[in-house]
């Protein structure tokens, strides 16, 4: 008797403990995530409000810049002073350089969705100890050293690398074909660089994928194109959106890539920014051309979260 | 592989030879660099012989050793800071209750990941310059470190946070329930059952540091040569073997960390 009168009591007072405990705690632990927040604050959220600032400085002649307001940067994205009548007058260099980069970058992302979503949907079809292999198998390129990679790549397509050798031995050519420093080069380059952030996210879109319904397409009489583009393409939609966001960004800001590949011939954003710290001494103009980078980085964002969010999978 | 003769319902036509030319594009050129490490002639592309002389040129490097210290003195420290802060971050912002600004806070973590590196690179040179500029604060190799530290939290974050969601709380409660103190349970249950997430966690981040070279190109400061920064200058000079075999060691380094890295998420799973 004594214990059924007790035991709510008791319960309530050991309920009303546990969510104390976990309240405090709860509170307590939000503190934990500080350091982490400070040190991010400070070295990488500080420096990009800092950039904005210095877009709208002046530079200094011999780096880093003055403290006076101007438009110039901005100006000079577009426009190039006249130095005898000092009217502006368009100049779209650093537009060609952006919309040459924006290229490059589409056609990276759609080569690698070309020969990425075949193999996603391959690895995602083998039975789970060949899988793991095919996983690990792609994993380690992602996480390679993209500059000792793309190294790779320029051993290979030298006027005296291996495919030049190769084709003077067998005698198909005898002056070896030109493919350093050229476009096909950053082209390439970026496929080989960005090949396995495709696959990844569309391996793991396309693991989760439910076989059945392939099935009932089947069972439908669907062919096997049908429930290529019919069933399993808009399943995988997530996947490739996200597969194309993590190939599209990195290969638009590319800096590794043109810098080996392009030989400082063909310019992509990334280096056109990183010249103007260097050797351009425009400190102002860089931060503004990595402003109008990160606009169109964001604009891609933007999409994303617009595609993803709020809709509902139909199968 | 004797498979059986039926239609697959999973097959797509072309899509194996799709995955196998794939692997080959990804794997055939870095195979090439490291056989060519091995050449015991003197130029990347004329292959003559097997040595291991490069190796031994590379090792015996003044330059190389320098390059080598600067790197592993960054990467370990900048690997130590950003997993114990990630660490403690995932806990903050798993174990509570919803705070006002946890959905900022987890877009700040996430923010090296989604700003392109060269951004991220010359902002952090520019605050390098002010803060040198305003202050005469310069940290020597402490800005590459502070630098590093920055873009190795999101990834050194990933794994922890998920490894503390999958994560059964009824033994967190079942702590809580027999009077432990928050401390004592976290530290006898939580962490215990962490450490895997940490683990593949600081490996990634020992990567992501270990290989950098955007960033660390931009900021360096003279004498602040890393292995990447090695690497490039070497380029820039008639090339010898050695540098394939520096290359190669940077890729085992790698290869070694992803590896781990993934053999315990896979225990994990299991």
């Amino acid at each position: 008797m004594t214990t059924a009168a007790l035991s709510p009591t008791m319960i309530s007072k050991a309920a009303l403990f546990e969510a104390q405990a976990v309240k405090t705690s709860a509170r307590r632990n939000r503190l934990l995530s500080l350091p982490a927040l400070i040190i991010i604050g400070i070295f990488g959220v500080l420096p990009l409000i800092i950039i904005c600032v210095y877009s709208f400085l002046v530079a200094a002649p011999y780096g880093g810049v003055q403290w006076q307001f101007s438009t110039d940067a901005y100006l000079n994205f577009l426009f190039q002073r006249d130095i005898f009548d000092d009217t502006l007058q368009f100049t779209p260099d650093f537009l060609i350089i952006y919309l040459r980069s924006f290229l490059f970058a589409v056609v990276t992302t759609v080569i690698c969705l070309l020969l990425g979503f075949p193999t996603a949907y391959f690895m995602a079809t083998r039975p789970p100890a060949q899988r793991n292999w095919w996983v690990l198998l792609i994993t380690i390129p992602f996480w390679s050293n993209l500059l000792v990679r793309t190294l790779a790549i320029m051993f290979i397509i030298r006027d005296e690398g291996l495919i030049n050798n190769a084709l003077i031995g067998l005698g198909v050519i005898d002056k070896p074909i030109t493919m350093l420093y050229t476009n096909f080069a950053i082209q390439l380059g970026l496929l080989y660089a960005f090949l396995p952030f495709m696959v990844l996210p569309l391996y793991s879109s396309l693991e989760k994928l439910d076989f059945r319904l392939i099935e009932a397409a089947y069972d439908l009489y669907a062919t096997r194109r049908q429930v290529l583009w019919r069933v399993i393409i808009p399943l995988s939609k997530p996947g490739i959106i996200a597969g194309c966001l993590l190939v599209f960004i990195p290969a638009l800001g590319a800096y590794v890539t043109p810098l080996i590949l392009g030989g400082g011939i063909h310019l992509m954003i990334g280096d056109l920014i990183a010249q103007q710290f260097g050797s351009g001494r425009n400190w102002p103009l860089g931060c503004a051309q990595a402003l109008i980078l990160m606009a169109a980085v964001l604009v891609a964002l933007y999409f994303y979260v617009r595609n993803t969010s709020g809709k509902v999978q139909h199968g | 592989m004797a498979e059986p003769r039926v239609m697959d319902i999973k097959d797509q036509p072309g899509f194996r030879t799709i995955a196998v030319i794939c692997l080959l594009v990804l794997y055939v050129p870095v195979l090439i660099l490291m056989i060519f490490s091995l050449n015991s002639g003197s130029l990347v592309t004329h292959w003559e012989g097997v040595t291991l002389g490069w190796y031994g040129t590379a090792f015996l490097n003044e330059e190389f050793h320098a390059a080598a210290r600067n790197t592993l003195i960054i990467s370990v420290t900048a690997t130590i800071v950003s997993t114990i802060c990630a660490t403690l971050a995932a806990i903050g912002m798993t174990r509570v209750k919803p705070w006002r600004g946890l959905a900022a806070a987890f877009m700040v973590i996430n923010l090296p990941l989604m700003v392109p590196e060269i951004i991220t690179a010359v902002a952090t040179l520019s605050f390098f310059a002010l803060i040198a500029g305003a202050f005469g604060l310069n940290f020597g190799i402490g800005n590459l470190i502070l630098a590093h530290t920055v873009f190795c939290i999101p990834f050194a974050y990933m794994p922890i946070r998920a490894r503390l969601e999958d994560m059964d709380l009824t033994l967190e409660y079942a702590a809580a329930d027999l009077y432990a103190t928050p401390w004592n349970a976290f530290r006898r249950i939580t962490l215990p059952l962490l450490v895997p997430g940490i683990m593949s966690g600081a490996a990634l981040a020992f990567i992501v540091s270990f290989d950098d070279f955007t960033i660390t190109q931009l900021v360096a400061g003279p004498g602040q040569t890393t292995l990447p920064l090695y690497i490039w200058n070497q380029i820039r000079r008639p090339m010898t073997p050695e540098i394939n075999a520096i290359s190669t060691i940077l890729l085992m380094v790698s290869i070694l960390f992803v590896s781990v890295s993934f053999l315990i998420a896979r225990r994990r799973a299991k």
